[in-house]
């Protein structure tokens, strides 16, 4: 799943110095309070982000003892032997048909309901589901239904004339695991679609109407420009996902395959931190995932305060 | 007004056209989950077959060989989606009460410390978090499946968020009664805070059900293992065989999407909820 970026509703961010209501003036009491996340927050966040720094930089020997520093020799490694380019291309191909698919489908899905008269509860059950479905358990039903020799799915396509195999076709693999996420996540988008044209401003889009504009013309000059921060927001939203939480999908799918063509950048830690058994060159991918999520975060957190702005 | 009626009548089709898409896999597993695996081999039969319940009963207590029956995954999967909400709340709600309503020397580190984990969700890390895990011997048990991945501050953040919410009078007026903090936060903090603790129930409930990659790399022993990375071995399990089992296949997977599924659709407002609150 997502991780929590970006409480959308709060316009307050953590600041220099942190807002507070502090009225009590007991002081090993909060300190107590705060021990047990405190605890885990210690062992299994900054701990590990400190072993994955100082795997990054040094260089364990073949027999997994001892270990020397190498300074960015792990990076310089990593960088120049192409499958992790590769992988990043992948996961950039991967990001944007995908976050383009989900948020149009999202917006249509959103738009449609809006506006019908009857219903607008049920719709929102048929359309909300699919976010609840594991994404393990989603890659088994693709599995099964694109399945070249027993498969619905493939039965179609082939009766379509495709010459249709997903386990040898590199693009029609990435098709099978960019449809399975959209069919998951759009789900995502047209409830956060929904939320923002419920907040916009119901004179404006009156005054559109009178105007004697068409709906489409409507949608596009009023209601789409009105919902800028929802599409911004979504569209970091979604590539951070598929940076961080393609694995399930991958590995039920295609296990990166066939020829590395859904090797996406969380997978290839994956097959070189278990499959490889090579630490340092998994530290340092690691250290620059964590980099590129980073940066994408800032991005987010930087304009968190505009996606507010109608509400 | 005609015309108004022929647009409204064309939204439902699409729409409910759409809705029908969309529930297209599901039914694609039950036809298949209630046929026998042979009647998969042809062309695939479009209507579903009297065998739902006996491959449903016999994954759910045979299971497959050399894996777990799928009765004791669903168990573990409780067990772990479970551990995962119910442990959030519970160290985040004292956490953010802590840095909002106290002015402590510290504040500002435990603040930091506790919020710098949004910047990295352990798909990210997974790999240095393994290592530490296993080092305290968590692997194979329910503390390796749990205790890391409480290790964000989500929770922790929407609650502060909250607090601040709340007025600052409510606080003073507790203070000048004479409440104690402890008391203030059970008798007055909490209850006005039900609809976040069901927000966030819902969503860390599917969140923790649906985790793949964790349970994968911390759990050998298939007494430890969860139904939804017990998908991979099945699969594979299933594939080995002359006639692939996919009836079984798809009948455990029906099993593992249906308790979250209902989660979230019987608790849908509060799903809504989270989800715009961006507790994702």
């Amino acid at each position: 799943m997502l991780q929590a970026t970006s409480p959308a509703r709060t316009r307050a961010r953590p600041a220099a110095a942190p807002a507070t209501r502090a009225v009590f003036p007991q002081r090993a009491l909060p300190l107590a309070l705060a021990l047990p996340q405190l605890l885990v927050v210690a062992l299994f966040f900054l701990w590990p982000t400190y072993l994955a720094l100082r795997e990054a930089f040094i260089n364990v020997n073949a027999f997994g003892l001892g270990g020397r520093f190498v300074g960015l020799a792990n990076f310089a490694y990593v960088l120049t032997t192409g499958s992790y380019l590769h992988a990043l291309g992948v996961t950039a191909e991967f990001g944007l048909i995908a976050t383009a698919a989900r948020m149009a489908l999202g917006l249509l899905l959103a738009e449609q309901v809006q506006q019908v008269g009857r219903g607008r509860a049920i719709y929102r059950t048929l359309f909300a589901w699919t976010y609840a479905v594991p994404a393990a358990v989603a890659g088994s039903l693709w599995l099964f239904i694109f399945n070249p020799q027993v498969g619905m799915g493939g039965e179609i396509l082939a009766a379509l004339g495709v010459r249709w195999n997903f386990l040898l076709s590199s693009s029609q693999a990435l098709a099978v695991v960019i449809s399975m996420t959209v069919w998951q996540l759009t789900a995502y988008n047209y409830l956060f679609f929904t939320a923002g044209l419920q907040s916009l401003p119901e004179d404006v889009l009156e005054a559109g109407a009178l105007d004697g504009a068409g709906p489409s013309k409507r949608f596009w000059r009023i209601t789409f420009p009105m919902l800028a921060p929802t599409t911004f927001y979504l569209s970091v939203v979604n590539i951070i996902f598929v940076f961080f939480s393609t694995f399930a999908t991958i590995d039920i799918l295609t296990q990166g395959g066939p020829d590395n063509g859904t090797a996406t950048l969380v997978y290839r830690i994956y097959q070189d931190a278990f499959q490889n058994a090579n630490t340092s060159v998994a530290g340092a991918e690691t250290i620059l995932l964590i980099l590129l999520v980073s940066a994408l975060t800032a991005v987010q957190f930087r304009f968190l305060g505009r996606r507010g702005y109608y509400q | 007004m005609r015309a108004r009626r022929r647009r409204e009548a064309g939204r439902h089709v699409l729409l409910i056209g759409l809705a029908l898409i969309f529930l297209v896999p599901i039914y694609v597993a039950v036809v298949a989950a209630s046929h026998s695996a042979g009647d998969l081999l042809a062309a695939f039969p479009y209507a579903p077959g009297g065998l739902l319940l006996r491959n449903l009963g016999r994954v759910l207590i045979a299971g497959f060989p050399n894996a777990a029956p799928v009765d004791r995954m669903l168990a573990n999967s409780l067990v772990m989606a479970l551990g995962i909400s119910l442990g959030k709340l519970l160290i985040s709600v004292p956490a953010a009460f802590a840095v909002v309503f106290f002015n402590f020397r510290g504040r500002m580190l435990v603040f930091w410390l506790i919020f710098i984990t949004l910047l990295l969700p352990v798909e990210v890390r997974f790999f240095p978090t393994y290592q530490i895990t296993a080092q305290l011997g968590l692997l194979n048990s329910y503390g390796g499946l749990i205790l890391p991945l409480m290790a964000s501050a989500t929770a922790t953040f929407l609650f502060r968020q909250y607090f601040l919410t709340l007025p600052k009078e409510l606080a003073d007026a507790a203070r000048i009664d004479g409440v104690r903090p402890l008391q203030f936060l059970l008798r007055i903090v909490l209850p006005l805070s039900r609809p976040n603790l069901a927000a966030l129930f819902v969503i860390e409930f599917v969140y923790g059900w649906n985790q793949y990659l964790w349970p994968l790399l911390t759990t050998t022993d298939t007494h430890y293992q969860t139904v939804v990375m017990g998908m991979q071995g099945m699969i594979s399990i299933a594939s080995s065989f002359g006639v692939p089992q996919w009836n079984l296949v798809m009948a455990a997977a029906i099993l593992a999407l249906l308790p979250p599924v209902l989660v979230v659709v019987a608790m849908q407002r509060w799903f809504v909820r989270g989800i715009a609150a961006g507790i994702n």
